[in-house]
């Protein structure tokens, strides 16, 4: 399938200021892939939770290690993967950020608002290799925020 | 772009102006400790103006919430203003539109804390 696509490939450093070189490419591919603005807001959103999750959670803010970015456009599709050095996690038990008792928690939202967001979510770990989220957007799909989509 | 704030009193309402992005790091931060700045001066009618602001994440989410409970659990209110549409929607997404007192018009909100206090 990957040959159906094109396809943009990026390596960061691990630090926070690279989050914003990691959200102007991901514009640039989802306005080459055809969203709209709204959507393209999403799709960025969506990618700076994961290079933010990948930075402090997978590679502990670790400037020596790195985050790759990549960006598959398909004729319907847009799939990313942002890959990092860490030992991945189960996005099944996290807490529902909805629920009355922890509405007011200060942390919690970021995989919340991915799944919002995206069409489709996984989160692929690997030993050794580290974790690999997959975030998939459709051209012209029916996801357009805000709507509640299932689970935290 | 970091986040940039600047403050004007109104009566007894402090009004901060912010624009940028709260985001994890420095805009989170600079949020947090305006907050804890303005309450240790006595100060706890803070009005933020969202208008200028051009990105929040979940962090940012987050910092509201904490600087709402703050300011709430020492007596204080906290609101916001001039939510742009995507603020608007994040907050709805996340359920916390009903949680914070949101206006788009500067006289009335500080009308509403004005009313508040009195009551």
């Amino acid at each position: 399938m990957a040959a159906d696509a094109s396809v943009v490939e990026v390596v960061l450093e691990s630090d926070l200021k690279n989050v914003e070189v990691a959200e102007e490419v991901t514009r640039r591919v989802s306005n080459t892939a055809g969203f709209d603005e709204d959507e393209q807001h999403r799709i960025d959103m969506a990618v700076h939770e994961s290079v933010i999750n990948a930075i402090w959670h997978g590679n502990k803010n670790d400037p020596s290690k790195h985050i790759w970015l990549r960006f598959e456009i398909f004729s319907d599709r847009l799939e990313i993967r942002v890959r990092d050095q860490g030992n991945g996690y189960d996005p099944g038990h996290l807490p529902d950020p909805l629920s009355q008792e922890n509405l007011l928690n200060v942390s919690g939202r970021g995989i919340f608002l991915i799944r919002t967001f995206m069409d489709d979510f996984r989160v692929e770990s690997r030993a050794g290799q580290g974790t690999e989220v997959v975030l998939v957007k459709r051209l012209n799909s029916n996801n357009s925020a805000p709507s509640r989509r299932e689970g935290p | 772009m970091s986040m940039k704030a600047t403050l004007r009193q109104i009566d007894s309402v402090t009004v901060v102006d912010m624009s940028g992005r709260i985001t994890l790091g420095e805009g989170c931060t600079t949020l947090r400790e305006l907050i804890r700045e303005q309450l240790g001066k006595g100060k706890k009618h803070l009005l933020l103006n969202l208008a200028d602001v051009t990105y929040i994440d979940s962090s940012g989410i987050g910092e509201l919430v904490s600087g709402f409970t703050t300011v709430s659990n020492q007596g204080g209110q906290l609101k916001l203003l001039n939510l742009t549409k995507k603020v608007h929607d994040l907050l709805q997404i996340t359920k916390l539109y009903t949680v914070f007192d949101v206006h788009d018009d500067e006289a009335k909100a500080i009308g509403a804390f004005e009313k508040s206090a009195g009551a």
